[in-house]
């Protein structure tokens, strides 16, 4: 159960030396109490207040690292339920699932299409997460054979799903080194699965048949000494799995419920129906979840995935920047018309689509605005026709053109005079919302 | 070990508005949780889905989506009778003719094409106006006057033009979508306005103007959960329901209008690409709190509807 700051304070040394970060030991106990410190940021701190204030002290959801190397996954250490209370920690792992009764043909033809779920948004780069190996044979033999051959054909890391301990034992044998999440202990299997995960130091998911069953068996995991755990309710239909994520999250966080503190698994998997399955996995992905596991690999099922995925866990608070350079939209020649917008991405994203809409092919060019709207850079100083003027004549957009106007936000209309006079361009005032940029090139471009 | 369900105890909730008239109107809101938490609250009515018709050729729609419907893009009143055959439960009219650039029809022309569309249907009808501010506030009480009783959902009302969609919602017996610019403040103050007009707030609908996955979605996903938040605590100036165009942004995205990825990364099929990008847009929204979905492809009305009966089933316990 929770401690208050008070009862922190008490076990506390009471030296005021800062030396946490904090002013005073009170301010760090209240800070503790907040799940926002973490104990060991205090160096004298006695053994017998570490032990004491050990639960309390603990993230209210667990950092848990599936995988090695450059493709580790870290999923938890969740502190909100809203994004907008403080921002979503660690994107929702994607895993997709490859089945240990295909050929070795299909196996490596599936593996193939995961590694090549490859995907650029604004420059960045994204993929999926993990490959998850399903013991459908049920024949352990078969089992080691496919965690092989896809241990050996991609670069995330694996999630070994049996419930049979002798062919997870024998999985391990091959695949231990790359730390591979075991899937999974349950009421029947949990004391030789928990032996597995010490014996082999890798991440162990815990699956009860419900949210009691499942509480009473991380109880009787964690006893048995073994923490890095993930959970899952059982639950299979999107609606029942809704409440057990919001559960689990809710209980974590607002009672520091000790069972439910680690981060939970959810299966969209459904191969009947790929639309349905992905938009359970986007449900899953917005409420919850640390991995989704999905059966297809099909791009046009994964990329929007991957793309609320993006959305759901950027900060809020702080907002995201396109790069600032001269954008081409639908190929345009020396006698296109010019846009001037800001860096804030979904400011650019709607001037790109806006005149992407409008068939007249035309550049824009963000300015930088370190990732903040017309108006507001505005406002900030951000945006000022001296800003605006260099920037123009750094990326060389005079030597693109066979004109000299360029067109500025309507909302900003008051900088076109000194903006013309600073870069020698004649200057239009734009539409206001971008939303006018079709029928403004209609009206005035020609 | 048994575990208590942890329930919150909301003290209030969102407002339920009225669209249309006899046994197909619809009701939306009403809702004493947020979405589809139904162990402590009341989701009493099923989210609506219009689909979308327009008054002019939709030119810009990608051929994907044209091809769904067929020949009746030209004819506004097939066009809804066909949206109704599709399993919509409400028709959402766009006015398109009325934009300077398309046309610039006059208040009667627009007029004439609401009520013709709206005689044709059994089922509730949105109006939208061209989207230009001061043009829809000069059509609108034509067109309001013309579907007097149909119990409509007209705007979108702005800060700019709301007076004149107000009064004529007031005097005809309409809704109206209450739009403002990704920003809870605005949303709250324009509701505010409108009421002060003797508007009840149960013919109110909130458009945050929303953005499509991948295109801000994000930014109306936290406003949406604010205002829910906001209505469950007891803000009745958040209280109302919200309206998304799904169709219209999710069909910007190059991601469902292109047949492949311009910079040469493998997208996948065209179909399944796109009818996703609108549903999932539509199905994220309804998990921040959306109650009206406008939407463009029939497939993704299905597919929407097939999930909404899912996860409509409610956690056990």
């Amino acid at each position: 159960m929770a401690l208050t700051g008070l009862e922190i304070y008490k076990q506390l040394p009471k030296k005021n030396c800062k030396e946490c970060g904090q002013p005073t030991c009170l301010a760090f106990a209240m800070q503790l109490a907040a799940g926002k410190a973490s104990l060991e940021a205090c160096p004298y701190v006695s053994d017998a207040a570490k032990e004491f204030l050990g639960a309390a002290s603990a993230p209210p959801i667990a950092l848990v690292k599936i995988g090695t190397g450059e493709k580790e996954l870290s999923i938890g250490n969740e502190t909100v339920l809203f994004r907008h209370d403080k921002r979503f920690e660690h994107p929702t792992g994607i895993a997709i699932e490859v089945y240990d009764d295909m050929s070795a043909e299909e196996i490596a033809a599936k593996v193939d299409a995961i590694n090549k779920l490859v995907f650029d948004r604004v420059g960045q780069i994204h993929e999926v997460d993990l490959v998850a190996v399903v013991n459908r044979s049920g024949d352990a033999g078969k089992f080691v054979e496919a965690v092989k051959a896809v241990q050996g054909a991609t670069k995330y890391p694996l999630i070994l799903i049996s419930s049979d301990v002798n062919a997870m034992g024998q999985a391990l044998e091959v695949a231990a080194a790359g730390k591979p999440l075991v899937y999974a202990a349950t009421a029947e299997n949990y004391e030789a699965m928990t032996e597995l995960a010490k014996k082999y130091q890798v991440p162990l998911a815990v699956k009860g048949s419900n949210l009691n069953e499942l509480a009473e068996l991380v109880e009787k995991v964690t006893a048995l000494g073994w923490k890095e755990l993930v959970i899952d309710s059982g639950a299979r239909e999107v609606a029942q799995a809704l409440g057990d994520l919001t559960q689990i999250r809710r209980k974590a966080l607002k009672e520091k419920f000790r069972p439910f503190g680690y981060p939970a698994i959810a299966f969209a998997s459904n191969p009947e129906n790929p639309l349905q399955e992905a938009i359970d996995a986007g449900v899953y992905i917005a409420k919850y979840a640390g991995i989704v596991v999905i059966s297809s690999a099909d791009p046009a099922v994964v990329l929007p995935l991957i793309t609320l995925r993006l959305n759901i866990y950027t900060d809020p608070q702080k907002p995201i920047a396109v790069e600032a350079k001269i954008y081409e939209i639908g190929n345009p020649g020396p006698d296109a018309p010019v846009f001037i917008t800001t860096n804030f991405s979904l400011t650019y994203f709607c001037v790109a689509g806006d005149v992407e809409a409008s068939r007249v092919p035309a550049y824009v060019i963000p300015i930088d605005t370190d990732g903040i709207s017309v108006l507001t850079a505005w406002a900030a100083g951000k945006y000022s026709p001296e800003k605006i003027a260099e920037d123009l004549k750094n990326l060389g957009i005079k030597d693109k053109i066979n004109h000299n106007k360029i067109i500025i936000p309507g909302h900003v209309a008051v900088l076109s005079g000194k903006l013309a006079e600073l870069s020698g361009f004649e200057v239009i005032v734009g539409p206001r919302e971008s939303s006018g940029i079709p029928s403004f090139l209609k009206q005035r471009w020609n | 070990m048994a575990v208590t369900i942890l329930k919150e105890r909301w003290t209030s909730k969102v407002a339920e508005v009225t669209i249309g008239e006899g046994p197909k109107a619809v009701k939306v809101g009403g809702d004493s949780t947020l979405p589809y938490l139904t162990f402590e609250g009341q989701v009493p009515n099923a989210p609506v889905v219009a689909l979308e018709v327009s008054d002019v050729y939709p030119e810009d729609w990608p051929e994907i989506l044209k091809n769904a419907w067929g020949d009746v893009l030209s004819d506004p009143v097939a066009w809804a009778k066909k949206a109704v055959e599709f399993g919509a439960d409400a028709v959402a009219l766009r006015l398109d003719s009325a934009h300077p650039d398309k046309g610039n029809a006059s208040a009667e022309d627009v007029a004439r094409t609401a009520k013709a569309v709206a005689d044709a249907i059994d089922v509730p009808l949105i109006v939208l106006g061209c989207g230009v501010e001061e043009k829809d506030a000069e059509i609108f009480p034509t067109v309001g006057e013309v579907l007097q009783g149909k119990n409509c959902l007209i705007g979108c009302a702005t800060q700019e033009n709301y007076n004149s969609i107000v009064a004529t919602a007031l005097v005809n017996g309409h809704s109206v979508i209450a739009s403002s610019p990704l920003d809870i403040n605005l949303a709250k103050q324009l509701n505010i306005l409108i009421t002060e007009m003797n508007l009840p707030s149960d013919r109110i609908v909130i458009d945050p103007l929303i953005g499509a996955l991948g295109y801000g979605i994000e930014y109306a996903y936290s406003i949406m959960e604010r205002a829910r938040l906001g209505a469950l605590t007891g803000d009745k100036m958040l209280a109302m329901p919200i309206i998304c165009f799904v169709g219209q942004e999710s069909w910007k995205a190059k991601e469902a209008k292109d047949e492949g990825s311009p910079e040469g990364y493998d997208w996948g099929g065209q179909y399944t690409r796109a009818i996703l990008w609108e549903v999932m847009t539509a199905t994220t929204l309804l998990q921040a709190g959306g109650h009206l979905f406008l939407m463009r492809h029939p497939d993704s009305l299905k597919q929407f509807k097939d999930h909404v009966a899912a996860i409509s089933k409610g956690a056990q316990y």
